[in-house]
């Protein structure tokens, strides 16, 4: 049977004859990820299971960034409880002090997933590893305890939605504005218990980091995954960060898929995800002078160094809006490390900005960047739900880092090109 | 096993921040939870419910995070079940996981307004609104779920393959 992405991928780890769509397959796991938010519950489903030890100490990973640096006495003993766990069974890939990143920007830096992986985290953007060719997917706390416990996992194998990307990209148009502009054509509930798979010359020419950003979003159309294929790209990027024996795949030829959805990206704007959902996708000129009270730019979507450059090229030599609270988290310490070196922090600084620690920090509300009744926000973020930022009367508005920069310093949403 | 009560209503694509917003994931206690349920929807919204009352969401009900705290927060608040048009998947997966009874039934949320009093049958799928007298039928769980659930659930199911 000639078989997508998914079913490849689920094949590769599974004893069961992976078929079509719809059925259940046991699967071994290649890398199991909990955060400083969904441990502490798995944690306490691992001892009710009973489990003594975790199913490999490599292959568990434990990352404390939504709250970190902990913001309160709560997070605070939450993150020890995940400590105390991780000294206990072992664990080699914990992170919590000045090596922690946002975890999804953070495992393909380390060289811990590639491609074939399979990828099971307790966190919804866990999908991200799709732009490695990873079929990676979120799950709740419980279902990651079983995960650490037995090594494997089930999943019903989706059906896939193929969406082929071609034309020519204008200068500002970047994969973020892709990936808001599938959402906004096939909606929040367009990939509902299926996966994504891109393709085309737009994704063959894209880099990793890119491909990256648009695998995160695959949860916001509710897709199971964001599968790319692993060309020689993929293969490249792996092995430089030190992960091993990583191979190519695609998907075969003749395979079956529900829906085609085909993107011409000739002559596309930036596109932002109005409130209160990331379907609500319009072109920035669309945009009638939007005012904004603060911008963000990181997250695992668009915290890394090709996001930092981008929107440091628009920033430089101007300043941020005094009426606009510009906030830069760099996702990892590296990224940051490598923006101190490549003089983008300094440009931030020099423009106004205010350069916090990599955390996840405002993207979920936890901290770093609350927002007030009122008050509007453009964030390189994912999600732009009611109350998403802070309060419930706030408004988050979603973008690529060059409309984020761009609107920092006009202090309303604008075309990158118009500042 | 048979639940009665009061249906709350809400609509499309709840997501898991107007469940529970991020700023309560501090704890895991459902007590403590519960009492912020759909706090990202309304301020004090939790206040209306009585224990065993049911929910009934639209579609695509408990979108975006993976956050196992929102099933529990439903549990804490006093609902045994969420009936919707559609779940999300990764709150499905968390439903079950956490012994929350979840009934999708498409179209038919149609036949239920805010306030109606419910009964709803796990073991059958079926539901009686009893203020209009509809009897509405659910679709199946799916067969392997059944079997984690015959298991009695994730957490008994791994004990049986780490013991
Ligand atoms: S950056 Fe935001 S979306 Fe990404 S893992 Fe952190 S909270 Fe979740």
């Amino acid at each position: 049977m000639a078989k997508t992405l998914a079913q490849k991928i689920l094949q590769r780890h599974s004893l069961d004859e992976v078929g079509t769509a719809g059925q259940i397959v046991c699967c071994k796991t290649s890398m199991v990820l909990a955060n400083d938010i969904t441990a502490p519950l798995a944690i306490d489903s691992f001892r009710k299971m009973g489990a003594g030890k975790v199913f490999d100490r490599q292959k568990v990973a434990l990352v404390c960034d939504h709250f970190t640096p902990n913001k309160d006495i709560d997070s605070a003993e939450q993150v020890k409880k995940v400590r105390e766990f991780a000294r206990e069974m072992g664990i080699v890939h914990y992170y919590e002090g000045g090596n922690v990143g946002v975890e999804h920007a953070l495992l393909p830096e380390l060289g811990m997933v590639g491609p074939g992986d399979i990828v099971v985290g307790a966190d919804s953007h866990t999908c991200t590893y799709g732009g490695l060719g990873a079929f990676a997917t979120g799950m709740g706390s419980t279902d990651i305890a079983a995960a650490m416990a037995l090594g494997e996992t089930w999943f019903k194998v989706p059906e896939t939605i193929k969406v082929n990307i071609i034309g020519n990209l204008d200068k500002y148009t970047t994969p973020k504005d892709l990936i808001l502009y599938l959402i906004g054509i096939i909606g929040v509930d367009g990939a509902l218990y299926r996966a994504l798979e891109f393709t085309g010359s737009i994704v063959d020419e894209m880099e990793i980091e890119g491909r990256m950003t648009m695998a995160n979003m695959a949860i916001e159309a509710g897709g199971k995954a964001g599968l790319f294929p692993a060309d020689d790209k993929t293969v490249a990027y792996c092995l430089e960060k030190g992960f091993e024996n990583p191979e190519k795949i695609f998907s075969d030829d003749g395979a079956l898929y529900c829906r085609e959805v085909k993107i011409d990206v000739t002559g596309m704007s930036p596109q932002v995800a109005c409130p209160h959902l990331p379907d609500n996708v319009k072109a920035v000129d669309e945009l009638e002078r939007v005012k904004v009270d603060q911008v963000v730019l990181g997250s695992c979507t668009n915290g890394r160094i090709t996001d930092l450059r981008q929107a440091a090229e628009i920033l430089k030599g101007r300043k941020v809006n005094r009426d606009v609270r510009f906030i830069v988290l760099p996702a990892t310490p590296k990224i940051f490390e490598q923006a101190l070196e490549e003089g983008l922090i300094n440009i931030f600084i020099k423009a106004g900005a205010i350069v916090g620690p990599p955390t996840c920090g405002p993207c979920l509300g936890g901290h770093m960047g609350i927002l007030a009744s009122g008050e509007r926000c453009l964030a390189t973020t994912n999600r732009n739900f009611k109350g998403r930022m802070g309060s419930l009367d706030s408004e988050v508005y979603l973008g690529s880092p060059m409309v984020a920069a761009a609107t920092a310093i006009a202090g309303e949403i604008i075309h990158p090109g118009k500042v | 096993m048979k639940y009665t009560g009061k249906a709350h209503k809400v609509g499309d694509h709840i997501d898991t921040d107007a469940i529970i917003p991020a700023r309560f994931l501090v704890t895991s206690d459902p007590v403590e939870l519960g009492k912020k349920c759909f706090e990202g929807l309304e301020q004090g919204w939790a206040s209306r419910i009585n224990n065993g009352d049911i929910l009934v969401g639209g579609k695509n009900f408990g979108c975006g995070s993976s956050r196992e705290h929102a099933p529990i927060a439903i549990i804490g608040s006093g609902m045994p079940a969420v009936i919707a048009h559609s779940f999300a998947r990764i709150f499905y997966r968390n439903g079950f996981n956490m012994g929350l009874v979840l009934l999708e039934i498409g179209d038919d949320t149609g036949k239920i307004s805010d306030g109606d009093q419910l009964e709803v049958d796990a073991s059958t799928g079926e539901i009686k609104n009893l203020t209009t007298g509809d009897i509405i039928k659910s679709l199946p769980v799916p067969e392997f779920m059944a079997d984690i659930l015959s298991k009695g659930g994730l957490v008994n199911y791994v004990r049986g393959k780490v013991a």
